[in-house]
């Protein structure tokens, strides 16, 4: 029951009970202990609303920051990754694979403030290493939705049988 | 005029579901609950397996029966999914579409006046087809109380000794009915002793929400006397591509293949190769789609179900299949007033055959959004004509 309940309002959190109940063939009540105990044990984290901001007048910067650092004894990366997902501006932070250590995402209003970030407060980390900094140009595809206006109409022509 | 047409042809009815969309196209806020094919589109990795095949210069014919390679995936598919093998040399036709197959299943069994036993509701071709081909169509009148299935009792009472072929159309378009392996036993025994062969469309074979579809071929000594049919479209979301594939024993598919061949030469190329792709990596879409499907199919019973319009679970397809008699009305005019006073459009049961009478098509291959403003309009409807 809870992975039919994460798979629908993963996509849409807006759902109400009423059709959740009726889509699962559950009572509402049901579904919604069930939502509550998921927030509680920390399985639900939030509800967000996707924005493509580039359709407004209110200017954002994203970029991907791949940082390099040194692990601690004993903490690994836990602890300065800590120290950077701290600071508000900064919208996630990976532990990865590959080439460099953790994956930082940032978004700030401008190009300045997100060089201010990098120079003065990520970069002199005593653990960080190097930094290499991406500025995010365009989305074309933001957390499984896509942005570009490709329509969506029923282009389904009426056919017999 | 009339002596230049073929007068089999000119007799035959046109679709009743045509006359419908007329007035739905012509209508501009109109919700169309009419369509029998997915709202979703081809899976991505799907089309990129055709549109490579095309940037390769894959363009030309293949052979009359299909690729191998297609052949063999979908013998694979078969045996995977419902254990039985067919050999891909000389046992499956790959056609342009599931309706390929039926007519030309059809065309290589029947000889003239041979009976063709159709149960109904049910797909609008299987009767003209079974007229061109010469035959001299049975109708079963499914009954709503039996939720659609073919009893063995009635199938029994309509066997005479000139009866050739019997459709078996499940999972059924429009009614949503399935039969289970426990509900064809009785109906083989009966197929057995009485000589018959099956037409089996399993067209919906990949679209069911309680148990795993069952193929008659599975039960003992029925593969030898039952034409599959299947194909992409519903499962795949695939219908624009027209492909489908047929299986059946060697001396019958030889017979198919000579009709294909003149008519048809063989089924779209870059189609063919997508769908080996589909076949090979495409489980997972079906079982997403499968899913998506059941939380309308779901959503719409429940809703019915609250409006108190009388409706039979279907467990398989993409339709519900409700009962309006209570309105005293035709499913025609019941469907055409709800169209013109709340523009919703649905399927007139009668066009699937007479026992459709008294029944409207509902079909869920539409977003959830679509629905329920479908299903309020549907009740506010209803409401009003049960207080007039």
């Amino acid at each position: 029951m809870r992975t039919e309940i994460l798979s629908i309002i993963e996509k849409n959190s807006k759902i109400s009970l009423k059709e959740l109940s009726m889509m699962l063939n559950m009572a509402e009540i049901d579904i919604a202990n069930e939502i509550q105990k998921m927030e509680e044990e920390g399985i639900i984290c939030g509800y967000h609303t996707l924005i493509n901001w580039e359709k407004t007048s209110i200017e954002k910067v994203n970029a991907l920051i791949e940082v390099r650092v040194t692990p601690q004894r004993g903490k690994g990366f836990d602890n300065i990754a800590q120290r950077i997902y701290k600071y508000p501006e900064v919208k996630s932070v990976y532990l990865i694979s590959g080439g460099f250590d953790l994956l930082v995402t940032l978004e700030e209003k401008s190009l300045k403030e997100i060089a201010q970030f990098v120079s003065e407060k990520l970069s002199t980390l005593d653990s960080v290493l190097s930094t290499a900094t991406h500025f995010i140009l365009k989305k074309y595809k933001d957390n499984g939705t896509i942005l570009t206006s490709e329509q969506n109409d029923d282009i389904r022509e009426a056919i017999t049988p | 005029m009339k002596e230049l047409l073929s007068k089999k042809i000119v007799n035959l009815k046109p679709s009743g579901i045509r006359k419908f969309f007329d007035i739905v196209q012509d209508m501009k806020d109109a919700i169309s609950l009419g369509v029998g094919e997915p709202d979703f589109e081809t899976p991505w990795h799907i089309r990129e397996e055709g549109i490579y095949s095309l940037e390769h210069g894959r363009t030309f014919y293949t052979s009359n029966s299909g690729l191998k390679d297609l052949k063999i995936e979908i013998s694979k598919y078969i045996n995977r999914t419902q254990g039985i093998k067919y050999d891909f040399n000389n046992e499956i036709l790959v056609t342009v579409g599931g309706s390929e197959a039926i007519d030309i299943g059809l065309r290589a069994l029947i000889n003239d006046g041979d009976e063709v036993i159709i149960p109904q509701p049910s797909y609008v071709s299987y009767e003209p087809c079974a007229i061109m081909a010469g035959a001299k169509p049975v109708i079963i009148n499914l009954k709503a109380e039996n939720q659609f299935k073919l009893t063995a009792q009635e199938l029994e009472n309509c066997i005479t000794d000139k009866t050739k072929i019997l459709i078996l159309p499940y999972p059924n378009n429009p009614t949503g009915a399935i039969l289970t392996r426990q509900d064809m036993e009785s109906l083989v025994k009966i197929i057995k002793e009485k000589d018959i062969i099956v037409m089996s469309d399993e067209i919906y074979s990949a679209l069911t929400y309680n148990d795993k579809h069952v193929s008659i071929c599975s039960f003992d000594g029925m593969k030898e006397r039952t034409i599959l049919i299947n194909g992409f479209s519903k499962a795949y979301a695939m219908t624009g591509w027209r492909l489908g594939y047929t299986c059946a024993p060697k001396e019958i598919i030889k017979q198919m293949t000579k009709i294909h061949q003149y008519a048809i030469m063989c089924a779209p190329t870059t189609s063919q190769y997508a769908a080996i792709e589909a076949l090979k990596n495409g489980d997972k879409d079906v079982e997403e789609m499968c899913k998506s499907y059941n939380y309308r199919r779901c959503f719409l019973i429940n809703r019915l179900k609250e409006m108190k319009l009388d409706c039979f679970e279907p467990f398989g397809a993409f339709y519900v299949f409700p009962c309006i008699k209570e309105f005293n009305m035709t499913s025609e005019e019941f469907a055409t007033k709800l169209l013109k006073e709340e523009k919703v459009a649905t399927v007139p049961g009668n066009a699937f055959g007479e026992s459709g009478e008294g029944f409207i098509r509902i079909s869920y291959a539409y977003s959830l959004d679509t629905l329920k403003t479908a299903m309020d309009r549907i009740e506010k409807f209803i409401t009003k004509l049960r207080n007039e």
